[in-house]
């Protein structure tokens, strides 16, 4: 049977068989030891907190309450029954006119009403996911290449690159000025692509990013116009977390940049998604805006491998064209991000824990450097396998993200309520305390030894097994979809 | 336009066909009881639009399942975050529980080896990706759903061989037809991956012999290749003989997971047929190989169910009663409307392909033609789109091999509307074939010289304006 094995191997695809998928690393053992053992405030109160989960909880009450009163946004009340053959008989791929205008309208609240959009320029497809690769296939070929700044989200290399053959060429940035993203990089980057005979077909950004959670100035983005006008390259804004924006600066989306510069609109593409902002992951709701029409045409026509349910459509467009509702949303929805952001930030700083400093996103770009026992990467996942599972929180190592300094990490606070934030807190105080109880023992017994490398935090046998050189961290649960939560509450009541 | 990708540039999306175009006319000037009853009646689109009453009844009396309420209490929260692609289990139950009962229970369905995608566009597609690579190739058999170009070839890079079936036998599969269109790959240099078949067939509206399926079976056993059974359109076979699901022909011949074959054997369904809900994309994969179930999970990324309508369907296709009463019902109503359009062609003296099954007949209009060729078929079809104001799909759309046969949809239109179809039809050829003589010369049943210097008319008539927006079948 082996031998059976491996030819019914040969007879799949390459795709199907390499690992560009990017989910097969040793480090889903970090995700292991959250399915084992996940936290529960009652029930399991020492369990592993999963703060790996870039997802907005916390204004899910507003939405329940206007689906309440909305019945009619259904087709399956009685108020609403009377659409339902006409809706689920609908697989037009413009999409419903009222759900495109709906969009449209919600992308320009949604950037604090400085810019508006075109429904005629709205393309569905199935989530950012299948919206990102839905943009390569356009733009690119086999072989060809887009710029990304590092750090980036993991599954860019699934999206942009799996199916697509799309080379990624990441564009270094660190903490030297907080991430931002220089021209000298971009050049360099470009460069390196070029000596390496690399078709660079364009360079694409996440704004707010992730993982930094940090928005792009005026300044840069109207840098990286003039780059890529200058290069004749296409740029993508994936603008997924644009309504997490929950302090200054305001979000400058990248229509405001290129209305007031000399841009080649053809190269200008922004993606979108409910997943973030309204934190609808699983309805699917990707959006590509393009300002080049023959993108947005031959995008259509692509659209129709990820549509939007028509029965989402119908209910999403009733509810994001009612102005107010959709206004209390943001307002009410940015309020508890800066809330939950800052009782977060204010508990780490308290034990001397920096983060980044940002105004968006659903996360905190961590800096534990001082914390490694060596400023290496190896020593990013030996402190990472000891916060999985020792401190039992499940966060993310920045060396998935592609970042270059080793001791970053991203950490989720929007998908928890605020009990389960102070535990994590809790348990972070602990840790850190620990590590400087450590660290003043030894000095009190050699003082000339740094205090990192004292840092004695006991491993247990399986974090030990674990230790490996130089493999990449990629963990499914970042990647959005992904595999199985098993102790999501419907698929216990299911099964 | 070099700034884009060959995807983008290239016309391998397949939507420049006449299959297209006549949807375009219709959208330019549709037909409406009422407000423009001049206008062009919709007979090209392979819709069931015979059971929603069904559909709207059961959720009238289930209130529940519309408002994302479980037990009481609303899973709105849980349902908006659910993204596992896994898809929701109870719906996975209740989909392989649907399929198993179309196929008579003779097969038993296991939901782990069932993968949700967004229609069977994104199935097919997926399928392909996962299964061949660029410039390899499936074995289609012709005449085949036009929308099959876009879906398998377009991103995938794959090319499709078409197996050629005539008339001569009823449009089967032969041996003979399946070996050449190996061998003329071979001599492309197209290495082949897999044969994929629609059972029942779009667009002979005819279910697979049991024949026909043994020797697909042995054919790709003996190849060593795999088989894609497309079968979207299982839940409408409305007659004899029944239909038989690959799946249990497996079973017959004693393949079993030990089998090499048994590995090898794929399924695609999808509700938009089936249930009439093309809206809501509702593809899956079936496949008993893991490795193909494991790669298209991760695929289905790109294109999952909303959890919305799952947890919707769930709710509906858990309810056996339902789906019991739906499928026979359904059964029925498009028996009685094929037998409409059966014998409301008869009546323009137009015959049709024996069909048993799907949502539109393969109508035989070779007697019409001017001459045995694509031109003639062509110059007929247009005329029909734009004198007699009906949008049917001409063969050459669906690769047929045979000039003269259209395809010709029943289910996605009142009664009403298809007995006027057919009095237009009845109408035409009257006049077609009842021409008054002109210059003493009688004329023929075909074309006459002033006919075919009127027709050209419509030939510079055809816009190339791509506003097609429908991608369904």
């Amino acid at each position: 049977m082996a031998s059976s094995a491996s030819e019914n191997r040969l007879l799949l695809s390459r795709i199907a068989t390499n690992e560009k998928h990017g989910e097969n690393s040793p480090y889903f053992d970090g995700w292991k030891a959250y399915d084992q053992n996940p936290f529960h405030l009652t029930e399991n109160p020492e369990g592993v907190i999963q703060m790996g989960l870039a997802e907005n909880q916390l204004s899910f009450d507003l939405v329940e309450e206007w689906i309440r009163k909305n019945p009619k946004a259904s087709i399956c009340t009685a108020e609403g029954i009377e659409k339902f053959r006409s809706v689920a008989n609908f697989q037009d791929y413009h999409g419903l006119p009222e759900f495109r205008q709906a969009i449209a309208s919600f992308m320009w609240k949604a950037r604090g009403g400085r810019v508006t959009f075109g429904p005629h320029r709205v393309v569905m497809s199935g989530g950012a996911t299948g919206a990102n690769e839905l943009v390569m296939f356009c733009l690119a070929n086999r072989g060809d290449a887009f710029l990304i700044p590092s750090p980036y989200y993991p599954a860019f290399y699934r999206d942009l690159g799996w199916r697509t053959g799309v080379q990624i060429v990441p564009v270094d940035c660190d903490s030297s000025n907080n991430f931002k993203i220089t021209k000298e990089a971009l050049e360099a980057a470009y460069g390196k692509a070029q000596n390496n005979n690399i078709n660079v077909k364009g360079l694409i950004i996440t704004n707010p990013s992730n993982p930094l959670g940090t928005t792009l100035d005026k300044d840069t983005l109207e840098s990286l116009v003039t780059f890529i006008n200058q290069k004749n390259i296409h740029l993508v804004c994936d603008e997924i977390y644009a309504a997490t924006v929950f302090s200054s600066p305001k979000f400058t989306c990248i229509t405001e940049v290129i209305q007031n510069m000399n841009c080649n609109p053809n190269l200008i593409h922004i993606v979108y998604s409910l997943s973030k902002d309204m934190g609808f992951p699983g309805l699917r709701v990707g959006i590509v805006y393009s300002y080049n029409d023959d993108v947005v045409n031959i995008g259509r026509k692509m659209s129709s491998f990820g549509l939007v349910s028509s029965q989402t459509q119908h209910m999403l467009a009733s509810m994001l064209s009612d102005e107010d509702f959709v206004e209390k949303f943001l307002t009410t929805s940015a309020k508890r991000l800066a809330k939950r952001h800052g009782v977060f930030t204010d508990g780490l700083e308290e034990v001397g824990i920096n983060c980044l400093k940002s105004n968006a996103g659903l996360f905190c770009w961590m800096d534990l450097r001082r914390l490694l026992r060596d400023q290496t990467f190896d020593g990013e996942m030996v402190l990472w396998r000891v916060i999985v599972n020792e401190v039992k929180l499940n966060v993310s190592p920045g060396s998935s993200f592609k970042c270059v300094e080793p001791g970053w990490f991203r950490v989720c606070f929007a998908n928890m309520d605020d009990d389960t934030v102070e535990v994590a807190l809790k348990r972070i105080r602990a840790f850190v305390g620990q590590a400087k109880k450590a660290q003043e023992q030894a000095q009190v017994k050699s003082p000339k030894k740094r205090w990192q490398s004292n840092l004695r935090l006991s491993f247990s046998s399986s974090s030990r097994r674990f230790e490996q050189e130089g493999v990449s961290v990629m963990s499914p649960r970042m990647m959005s979809p992904h595999s199985p939560m098993p102790h999501s509450p419907l698929l216990r009541a299911t099964t | 336009m070099r700034m884009l990708s060959r995807n983008a540039t290239f016309n391998s999306h397949g939507q420049d066909s006449s299959y297209f175009l006549g949807w375009q006319e219709y959208e330019k000037n549709p037909y409406h009881e009422v407000h423009n009853t001049n206008g062009i009646i919709q007979m090209g689109l392979a819709e069931n639009q015979l059971c929603f009453d069904l559909l709207e009844s059961w959720l009238a009396k289930n209130p529940e399942a519309a408002a994302f309420k479980k037990n009481g209490e609303s899973i709105f929260a849980e349902l908006a975050l659910f993204q596992d692609y896994h898809g929701l289990p109870a719906f996975k139950k209740a989909m392989v529980d649907f399929m198993a009962e179309i196929r008579g229970n003779k097969v038993t369905l296991d939901p782990n080896h069932l993968v949700l995608t967004a229609g069977a566009t994104s199935a097919n597609e997926t399928f392909i990706f996962c299964l061949a690579d660029p410039g390899e190739a499936v074995l289609i058999p012709t005449p085949y759903y036009p929308g099959f170009d876009r879906d398998l070839k377009w991103r995938t890079g794959v090319e499709i061989v078409p197996i050629h079936c005539t008339s001569s036998n009823g449009f089967q599969i032969t041996e003979t037809t399946l070996e050449e269109a190996y061998q003329e790959a071979e001599k492309r240099n197209l290495r082949v991956k897999g044969v994929l078949v629609t059972n029942p067939s779009n667009p002979l509206g005819t279910t697979m012999t049991r024949n026909e399926l043994y020797l697909l079976l042995s054919f790709v056993e003996d190849k060593g290749i795999h088989l894609i059974s497309d079968e979207i359109y299982s839940g409408t076979a409305f007659s004899s003989p029944s239909f038989i699901s690959v799946m249990e022909v497996l079973k017959d011949r004693n393949c079993d997971k030990n089998s090499e074959v048994w590995q090898r054997v794929h399924v695609v369904y999808s509700l938009s047929k089936d249930l009439g809900l093309p809206g809501f994309r509702v593809g899956a994969i079936y496949s008993n190989d893991d490795m193909v179930v494991a790669a298209a999970t991760k695929m289905s990324s790109f294109g999952l169910v909303s959890s919305q309508t799952q947890h919707l369907l769930s709710a509906m296709l858990s309810d056996k009663k339902l789906t019991k009463n739906y499928i026979a019902e359904n059964h029925k109503r498009l028996k009685q409307r094929q037998k409409n359009l059966v014998s409301g062609l008869q009546k323009a003296g137009i015959s049709c392909l024996n069909g048993n099954a799907g949502l539109f007949c393969w109508v035989d209009m070779r007697h019409l033609l001017r001459s045995n060729t694509f031109e003639a078929e062509m110059e007929l079809w247009k005329k029909i789109v734009y004198e007699v104001h009906l949008n049917i799909s001409p063969g050459s759309s669906c690769h047929c091999t045979e000039p003269g046969w259209f395809r010709v949809c029943f289910a996605n239109l009142p009664e009403r509307t298809l007995d006027l179809a057919m009095q237009r039809l009845k109408a035409f050829v009257g006049e077609y074939y009842n021409v008054p003589e002109v210059n003493g010369r009688s004329q023929s049943s075909h074309l006459s010289h002033s006919r075919g210097q009127s027709l050209t008319k419509w030939v510079s008539r055809l816009s190339f304006d791509d506003r097609c927006s429908i991608h369904g079948r």
